[in-house]
């Protein structure tokens, strides 16, 4: 096991290292020279010489990658170019509004998401199961911004339910008052892909030779489903968990953007929006480290839900 | 002489069975329409006007009846009466004169259809408009995906070895930023906005999808016999992999083209919403969801409801359309 883990991170190395240089190139080559940018529109000749001697991009490109490889060895890549702010500190105070957002949709999702597809497939084939799909496809055509758009004008702005955007000081106040609603419309988008695609791995496993072992030994059909059933159809569905965490981010990013929750994502985009280099090369560098860890934690989870699963 | 019945092909058969699919059918008939409006709005035959103030600001759909303000707005203005102490006075009724000479005052609409936006626009033809800007984005950024995941993954599938190792360190690369990250990466990096600019940003980042399921296609298909046989009559490399082996596997590009072009349409509208897509002064669906995000609260509901819910027809129908090509293609996997 131990030796499996070390032989997985070795691999991630090439990985990281190219994740690294694609992020590199195109922020120091592609990207141009960003001292005019800083410099302002009166910039004379000293100050941009100054400038670029801060940002070392006067040095030769292997001394700049050099530079940069310290920086994300050291957490620490300088501060941020618009609001000076250190950017190890932005990514540390933002990863706390984000995750409490993300952590109970995930959860929620998966369980809504689990419990639906499981009675679905007691119905497989039925009107209601042609319906519910039909439903969900339609669901899943409607732009994520027009959930938010909608949701955020009826629920909070219209009925008052919800605070229509803001952020406070204690995770209880946060979780139960800002992230309510954004957690809401997020289970919203996310439950209609995911119950079709949760659908389609309970389906899979019904047609098994197990199942009709099951149902030869005179077991309930309640029994079949929500017990040898989902064990197996678990695999799947904690791979997709796994790789679709990084999906959530796109709806985080924008949820965060509406309701002025100040998360990883709103950060992300304030940054593009004002070319705040420095913070987007830090967070798309960690959240590839962090992707990577995901998907060794899945295949570990793997063998944890099935014996038949050997990690060598 | 004996008669030999062609048996019908893949591309015949998979035909055959998406006629008999009525829903399929009735959703290909809308991505068609879609397609034939784009078509006519970018030859400028339809809503090619649609910048004319036809109407008075936010002009409500004809079935609410114009409101209040917007009757206001149109009555004509009782004229200012002189005044005597201004010095200018004459002379402002020759620019008056000026400005009436090169632009009659046209008759605006209390009330359209569909009704109209800040300015006065038709919504509908806004919403055609913007609708061709989304669709070509989807359209060619998918198409430039899936040409560029087919041939990764035709080179690394049918060589294998040093090829097929370098192509997948870079979808590891690819795969392990999340897309939405790499999009906005790549659009802070560009700096320059633009439907080419778009374009070449969802195609150099949707690759990946494509190449996986295309390389693992030639790593089949490269061992069968027709393809040793065409090796054996001195069949070049790229002959066999594209003469021989990709109509072959080309229905799973087109699956993959079909899919894609969904996600990059939802992509595009949520850049053009955030202002990373379509340059100030193009419409698409997400900029017109941008401008109505504000008008919501003004009450103002149209433009919202018309780009949205062309958005979820187009989307709806294409996705019912790419799930029955999927089946049609592939009768093993229900």
């Amino acid at each position: 096991m131990l030796a499996y883990i070390v032989r997985r991170l070795w691999q991630m190395l090439p990985t990281m290292a190219g994740v690294i240089v694609l992020v590199f190139l195109l922020f120091n080559w592609v990207g141009g020279d960003p001292s005019y940018l800083l410099a302002g529109k009166m910039a004379d000749e000293a100050a941009i010489a100054n400038i670029r001697a801060q940002l070392g991009i006067d040095q030769p490109y292997y001394v700049q990658l050099g530079i940069f490889l310290k920086q994300i060895a050291t957490f620490d890549f300088g501060n941020a170019w618009s609001t000076g702010e250190p950017v190890a500190h932005i990514i540390a105070s933002r990863l706390g509004p984000s995750l409490t957002v993300l952590v109970p949709l995930t959860i929620l999702e998966t369980f809504f998401g689990i419990a639906l597809a499981l009675a679905i497939a007691f119905v497989r084939g039925s009107l209601t199961d042609r319906a519910v799909m039909v439903a969900c496809t339609v669901g899943m055509s409607i732009s994520i911004l027009v959930y938010i758009i909608v949701f955020q004008y009826f629920f909070a702005y219209k009925l008052g339910l919800f605070p229509v955007q803001g952020w406070g000081e204690s995770l209880g106040e946060n979780l139960l008052r800002y992230a309510l609603l954004p957690i809401i419309i997020g289970l919203a988008v996310s439950i209609a892909p995911t119950l079709r695609l949760y659908r389609s791995f309970v389906l899979d496993e019904v047609h098994q030779d197990y199942v009709r072992t099951a149902r030869a030994k005179g077991l309930s059909e309640r029994r079949i489903v929500w017990v040898h059933v989902l064990r197996n159809a678990a695999i799947p569905i904690i791979t997709h968990v796994m790789a679709n965490l990084p999906a959530l981010l796109i709806g985080a990013f924008l949820l965060e953007r509406f309701f002025g929750i100040p998360g990883i994502g709103r950060e992300v985009i304030l940054a593009v929006e004002r070319s705040d280099f420095p913070v987007i090369k830090a967070i798309t560098v960690y959240v590839a480290a962090a992707t990577m860890m995901f998907n060794l934690l899945a295949d570990l989870l793997y063998g944890a839900v099935d014996p038949r699963v050997q990690l060598k | 002489m004996m008669h030999h019945e062609i048996s019908p092909g893949l591309w015949t058969l998979a035909w055959r069975r998406l006629r008999a699919d009525r829903l399929a059918m009735a959703a290909l008939g809308v991505v068609g329409a879609f397609i034939l409006l784009l078509l006519l709005s970018s030859s400028g035959l339809v809503a090619g006007d649609w910048e004319d103030e036809v109407a008075v600001n936010y002009a409500p759909p004809s079935f609410v009846g114009p409101d209040a303000a917007g009757a206001a707005l149109a009555r004509p203005q009782a004229p200012t009466p002189p005044n005597a102490f201004d010095p200018l006075a004459a002379e402002l009724e020759v620019l008056k004169a000026e400005v009436h000479a090169g632009h009659p005052p046209r008759a605006k609409a209390l009330t359209l259809p569909f009704g109209a936006d800040k300015w006065g626009h038709d919504i509908v033809k806004k919403t055609i408009k913007g609708g061709e800007t989304s669709i070509v984005v989807g359209l060619v950024a998918a198409f430039v995906a899936v040409a560029l995941g087919t041939l990764f993954g035709a080179l690394s599938g049918f060589f294998g070895g040093v090829v097929d190792d370098v192509f997948n360190w870079f979808y590891s690369i690819f795969t392990s930023i999340p897309s939405i990250l790499m999009i906005l990466t790549v659009a802070a990096v560009l700096q320059q906005k633009g439907v080419l600019t778009i374009v070449l940003i969802l195609g150099l980042t949707g690759w990946t999808g494509p190449y996986r399921l295309i390389r693992a296609e030639y790593i089949k298909h490269k061992a069968r016999e027709y393809v040793m046989a065409a090796d054996a009559i001195g069949a070049s490399s790229w002959r066999k992999m594209f003469s021989h082996i990709f109509p072959n596997v080309s229905h799973v590009a087109l699956v993959q083209l079909s899919i894609l072009v969904v996600g990059f349409i939802k992509a595009e509208v949520i850049l053009s919403f955030l202002g990373f897509g379509v340059p100030v002064g193009t419409v698409s669906w997400g900029s017109m969801l941008n401008e109505a995000q504000n008008e919501l609260i003004l009450g103002k509901w149209w433009q919202l409801a018309a780009a949205a819910g062309a958005m979820a027809l187009l989307v709806t129908a294409f996705s019912l359309f790419t799930d029955a090509l999927r089946d049609a293609l592939d009768p093993k996997i229900k």
